[in-house]
């Protein structure tokens, strides 16, 4: 089995051998082998021109890898937490996401950004911030959110490859965590950006997530089987823009009930727009009222037990799921 | 006048400019006058309503556009902030495209997409046109870390305004540039006003702005930027640096913008005094310190000067005329240019919903 950080380090290093013009840049990414140790070996591989330690100073460092986009390099550039892009936001959003259309469509930026986006470490709210509601709002941008070892490898792999910028939201509690760990083959192999997946096939609910809510959608589905005799679906996003609509509402075509599970805070968070589109889309398929489980809606709190009730958890989930009636 | 022209003629005499044939002469003086007569134009349209947002004219300050980019080979990429009708056109934009851009048209630049402060072309190494005060800081550097990365020799021409170097993006790009030994030129306009606050009144300094370069260890220089010859030899100086040590420069210009800080700028008058835009008019025009400084050379005959002048001014007036009968973009254009893998229909394109309004 391979572990979640292992899957990306392995896709990093296979297309930093596919593309010369591919290279990491980030805090800490080269000499120190990764904060989260992602990157680990691979400066020691690829050298300095391939594997670069940047400054603490996100706004001028991302901002770089965009300028150098523009020219054809493809820098995928580590942000130790996803937090750290509220530093960047500016350009972020209005130079990567901006600039092809207010070009024209002359320019193109293939840049990935990634770090972790999560909560639940007890680092307070500066360090636990879950953006991807945030970026997915903005048209030009792309944001990924993969929950296993193995769509964690081939999405970062299509991240890479893809022309447009992407934003890679990981996850610290993933990275080791057995859970999350995939068989992978030898062979490479690429997902495809915009693809959902049903993680669990049921009948009697879907349970909507991504990124680490899928694993507690899936331990949530476990119990309800075993102790309440309800059968429930999991579908996981892994992309939120692109969104892959058709997967969301075949399931909720199936099942007649939707319980999105999302670390987001509650307010415009992405099950918000899931929950938009359910109304809409599937009203008349509807036996309930679409429910969600967020996380409770507060800066993110740093007292240990109390954050693992803040954010979803199977309790909640499993919960909330028994008030569908 | 006379030491200005003193000075001038020490200018004159740097192996840079010394290059320069008539030819190239008259295009510097042909290639402000277009600019001068291009945004005058604008203006008249825009104050008939003929343009939405926001025009900052760049009138006053064409010798540093025009100087600064005459120097720049295949592989020297600019890049500047919002003022940037000036470096479009010297790198060689066509008018139409321009003007059709501040009308909104289909025919614009940017298909009517980016407006007055997002002009581009990056097939003339030109990356816009931003809006965001410095935001165009790091990717000048960025634009400098791609001509390194691939091994070229040349360099990012990094523009921006004196009311920039307050910015944090612009202090980070600083020392990448300087850590990194990026070939960027950051060429700071001083034009004395961050939109109505004076230079004194906004920025803590030492002597120039420029000099904040030697907390990074970076090389800088100020100059004059009214006169051509000047600008060039400060700037050739500048781009030998990036191009054979891969090293950044700060280089800032004094220089002076007739306008407001955009046309509706309704104090454009009252943070400064009417007597100090006719003492700039009068002294450190760049049009005319051009001009005197090649009729003395004999290069230029007042004749040919308004012909050159007439030429610029009907090429303006045929731009408004192209843009008024441009068309504008279509509704279902709207979401076209956002991403590209849509745009070009691959198969990364068409996996999954991009937008999502009804």
């Amino acid at each position: 089995m391979t572990l979640y950080r292992h899957a990306l380090n392995r896709a990093l290093d296979e297309e930093l051998a596919n593309d010369d013009n591919v290279v990491i840049i980030g805090e800490e990414v080269a000499e120190y082998d990764g904060a989260y140790k992602v990157t680990e070996g691979l400066w020691k591989k690829w050298g300095d021109k391939r594997v670069v330690d940047a400054p603490i100073s996100e706004a001028g460092f991302i901002g770089m890898g965009i300028g150098a986009s523009m020219l054809g390099v493809r820098p995928v550039m580590e942000l130790m937490f996803f937090s750290f892009a509220y530093v960047a936001f500016d350009q972020m959003i209005n130079n990567a996401a901006c600039v092809r259309y207010m070009s024209g469509g002359l320019i193109n930026c293939p840049i990935v950004v990634r770090g972790p986006a999560n909560g639940g470490t007890n680092v307070g709210a500066t360090h636990s911030h879950t953006p991807e509601n945030l970026f997915a709002n903005m048209p030009g941008l792309k944001v990924v959110v993969p929950s296993t070892a193995r769509d964690a490898y081939g999405l970062m792999k299509s991240a890479i490859r893809d022309n447009d910028p992407v934003y890679f939201m990981e996850n610290t509690l993933l990275y080791g965590d057995p859970a999350a760990a995939s068989e992978l083959p030898e062979e490479e192999f690429t997902l495809p950006i915009g693809s959902a997946e049903v993680k669990r096939s049921g009948t009697d609910v879907s349970l909507i997530a991504h990124g680490r809510s899928v694993l507690v959608a899936l331990e949530a589905a476990k119990q309800l089987k075993e102790e309440k005799g309800v059968d429930a679906e999991v579908v996981d996003l892994r992309s939120i823009r692109p969104l892959d609509e058709e997967t969301i509402l075949n399931s909720v075509v199936k099942t007649n009930r939707a319980v999105l599970v999302d670390e987001n805070k509650p307010f415009c968070g992405v099950s918000a727009q899931i929950a938009a589109t359910i109304q809409q889309e599937a009203f008349d398929d509807l036996d309930a009222p679409v429910l969600r489980v967020t996380s409770i809606d507060a800066p993110a709190i740093y007292s240990p037990p109390l954050e693992k009730e803040q954010i979803p958890n199977v309790g909640r989930v499993v919960e909330k799921v028994m008030q569908l009636g | 006048m006379t030491t200005q022209l003193a000075d001038q003629s020490n200018y004159a005499q740097a192996e840079i400019n010394l290059q320069l044939d008539a030819e190239e002469k008259i295009k510097l003086m042909r290639d402000m006058i277009r600019i001068r007569r291009f945004e005058e134009v604008s203006l008249k349209y825009y104050n008939a309503d003929k343009m939405g947002g926001f025009l900052h004219l760049y009138i006053g300050q064409e010798s540093i556009a025009v100087g600064t980019i005459s120097l720049c080979g295949e592989n020297d990429h600019i890049i500047t902030a919002y003022r940037d009708h000036g470096h479009a056109l010297a790198v060689g934009m066509g008018m139409n495209e321009c003007m059709a851009e501040l009308f909104g048209k289909a025919t614009g630049c940017s298909k009517g997409k980016g407006g007055s402060m997002h002009f581009f072309a990056p097939d003339k190494n030109y990356w816009g046109g931003h809006g965001i005060v410095a935001g165009q800081t790091p990717l000048g550097i960025g634009l400098a870390y791609g001509i390194k990365y691939k091994g070229l020799t040349g360099s990012s021409l990094c523009f921006l305004g004196d009311g920039a170097v307050n910015q944090g993006a612009f202090h980070e790009s600083l020392n990448l540039a300087e850590l990194w030994d990026l070939p960027v030129i950051y060429i700071i306009e001083n034009n004395g006003y961050s939109m109505g606050t004076s230079q004194k009144r906004s920025s803590a300094f030492k002597g120039s702005l420029a000099q904040r370069g030697e907390a990074y260890g970076i090389a800088w220089e100020s100059a004059k930027g009214h006169d051509i010859y000047e600008v060039r030899a400060k700037t050739k100086a500048a781009l030998d640096r990036a191009h054979q040590e891969n090293r950044p420069t700060i280089l800032e210009l004094a220089t002076y913008r007739y306008q407001g800080h955009s046309v509706a700028d309704a104090n454009a008058k009252k943070y400064r005094t009417p007597e100090e835009i006719v003492h700039h008019k009068e002294n450190f025009d760049p049009l005319n310190v051009w001009k005197n400084q090649l009729m003395q050379e004999g290069v230029l005959s007042e004749e040919s000067y308004r012909q050159i002048d007439s030429e610029a001014k009907s090429e303006a007036r045929q731009a408004a005329e192209f843009a008024e009968q441009s068309p504008y973009p279509e509704i279902g254009e709207i979401t076209d240019d956002v991403y590209f893998e849509v745009d070009k229909d691959t198969e990364a394109g068409n996996q999954g919903r991009h937008f999502f309004h009804d």
